[in-house]
């Protein structure tokens, strides 16, 4: 009997045989937590009488959720967590750093690591080949003390991909579809794995977008294989070292296979306010959006920003609209500003964010007001999301609300192109 | 270690009760003063939930209960506001691993058969939940021995406090 991607890694993490619907005890190699899910994870670890980090190089505080941080307790919760780094060796990236997910894909993920995160969109390694997933602090506490944890081997779901994404669609549609299709607890426990022959023409940017909302359709982990195309992404990131080819054996065993094929796509959005309650863009067409956002750990990558920055350039964002966008770390703002994509929206009249989460999660730095409609880029668009139960979010692709925030409302991008 | 049989009245709640329902990210800046935070629990869900919870009541929900963000703060929430269990058709992953580790129990059954306001015993030890008000009982799902084994012991933190390590 063969291995899926996620029974290969554990197997070799527990040092044992692990197939789905075991339990497993397995290493740990990167442990993280962030600003809001920190504090709790630090106490968490001194209660249980832990001093020291099992692994201190490889665990990791991000602030990226409130930052900057927009009250007085939360920057007291980062001087908390700065002092744990300071006390403990572990790493930490500052304010204005960038999103978790977006530096862990940049700097620490590697095909066949065993990644948690006090955050839930974790599960955005898995397109670099790791077994990525988001646990609650408690789990966190303990993994970073003992450097392992205990995990139940998932159950797979094969998404095999084929075909060529048709002009104006693009990996977030892809994602969104398949949520539509597989439901918000579709995947709950299970794993999903991705294959198919359309993977060889999927850059990582596409790859993180969708393992990045794997959890939205309930899945432990969205694993891709580990290929050429993570190999060139590596080495561009300077870890070429790290590369080793990844694949699922020939016989591993499926609960569910669902093939798309991306010619037959279209953009798709999510509708106010399950993730899962998708529909085209063209069956929404219109509503009147106050707001339009682009950035976080789902779409604020260099791509989305020139994808958005190219159907914008030379246009403006309509009066009645307020832009925002948050490119996902420092290294993909300074890449957007040298190649104009910045100035592009800029002067389109969009407001650039710091690098973080910003108004993802109803914090800070874009709370909707009350009946307020806003197009964002984002994972979630559950109710009272974006600071304000009385307002609506729906979620779509950077082309989609680029090209909705010129119109005023939902926008088909295809028509701007 | 939670006792063994408990008793109460269900509080009703639907399908898809997000973590951000359970406590909202708006309230991110509570998170290092708990009994501010615990006072917003179910806020945007249920407004009148931390006004009618009874110590000992459960939360009864439909499926996929704890969906979205990894906050451990909403199983937190949850059991300071008195809630002695929590009873749903399905739980999120994340959110069943962290109520279990916060030593709140989740069973999960086929709660259409508990109506708001039912009175129910629930037997920890055998998995059965009584409903006394309608007189019907009903089977809990199993959870992997690790997890009894975390709940036992009233959490996953007394857990290692007293193993030092995870025992299969």
């Amino acid at each position: 009997m063969g291995k899926t991607l996620a029974e290969k890694i554990l197997s070799l993490k527990s040092h044992g045989e692990a197939k789905a619907g075991d339990v497993v005890i397995a290493d740990v190699d990167l442990a993280f937590v962030q600003d809001t899910t920190g504090p709790l994870t630090i106490r968490q670890f001194k209660e249980s009488g832990f001093e020291a980090l099992s692994k201190p190089q490889q665990t990791i505080i991000f602030l990226d959720h409130a930052a900057p941080s927009p009250a007085r307790q939360l920057s007291n919760d980062h001087i908390l967590l700065r002092r744990f780094a300071e006390e403990t060796g572990c790493r930490i990236y500052e304010v204005g750093d960038g999103i978790c997910h977006q530096l862990v894909a940049e700097k620490f993920a590697n095909p066949g690591d065993i990644i948690v995160g006090a955050d839930s969109h974790t599960v955005t390694a898995g397109a670099l080949g790791a077994f990525a997933t988001g646990m609650g602090s408690s789990d966190v506490a303990v993994a970073l003390a003992l450097g392992k944890t205990w995990f139940r081997v998932p159950e797979n779901f094969l998404i095999e991909l084929n075909g060529v994404f048709p002009q104006g669609v693009y990996a977030k549609d892809l994602i969104l579809h398949l949520i539509g299709q597989i439901g918000a607890d579709g995947a709950n426990y299970k794993a999903l794995e991705f294959g198919g022959e359309a993977l060889a023409r999927m850059t990582m940017s596409e790859r993180l977008t969708i393992a990045n909302m794997a959890v939205e359709a309930g899945a432990k982990v969205g694993l891709f294989p580990g290929d050429e195309i993570t190999q060139d992404f590596l080495v561009e990131h300077g870890r070429g070292d790290k590369y080793k080819p990844l694949y699922p054996d020939t016989e591993a065993n499926y609960e569910q296979v669902i093939l798309v094929n991306l010619s037959q796509l279209e953009p798709m959005l999510s509708l106010p306010h399950a993730v899962d309650d998708v529909c085209p863009v063209t069956g929404v067409k219109g509503v009147k959006i106050q707001q339009a956002f682009i950035g976080t750990c789902t779409n604020g990558r260099l791509e989305d920003l020139a994808v958005a920055a190219g159907i914008i350039k030379g246009k403006k964002r309509h009066p009645g609209t307020r832009l925002l966008v948050a490119p996902a770390s420092r290294q993909v703002l300074i890449r957007a500003i040298e190649k104009g994509y910045i100035q592009s929206l800029i002067e389109a009249g969009a407001i650039i964010l710091p690098p973080g989460c910003t108004a993802c999660l109803g914090l800070h730095q874009g709370v909707l007001g009350d009946g307020e409609v806003c197009l964002s880029t984002a994972n979630r668009n559950f109710k009272g999301r974006m600071g304000n139960p009385e307002a609506m979010i729906y979620l779509a692709s950077p082309a989609t609300a680029a090209a909705s925030a010129i119109m005023g409302e939902i926008t088909d991008p295809r028509e701007m192109m | 270690m939670p006792d063994l049989v408990l008793k109460g009245k269900a509080i009703k709640l639907g399908d898809n009760i997000s973590t951000d329902d359970i406590i909202p990210g708006r309230f991110a800046h509570l998170r290092s003063n708990l009994p501010e935070l615990a006072k917003h629990v179910l806020e945007d869900a249920m407004p009148e939930f931390a006004s009618r919870v009874k110590p000992g009541d459960f939360l009864v929900a439909g499926k996929n209960l704890g969906l979205g963000s990894s906050r451990e703060h909403a199983p937190v929430v949850i059991k300071m506001s008195g809630v002695g269990a929590i009873l749903a058709k399905s739980a999120a992953r994340i959110f069943f691993r962290n109520a279990i580790n916060q030593g709140l129990p989740v069973l999960l059954c086929d709660t259409d058969k508990i109506s708001d306001g039912d009175e129910l015993e629930i037997n920890l030890t055998g998995g059965m939940i009584a409903n006394l008000t309608s007189g019907v009982t009903l089977n809990c799902s199993k959870m992997p021995p690790i997890m009894s084994a975390i709940l036992k012991e009233g959490g996953l933190i007394p857990y290692i406090q007293k193993h030092k390590d995870f025992k299969l």
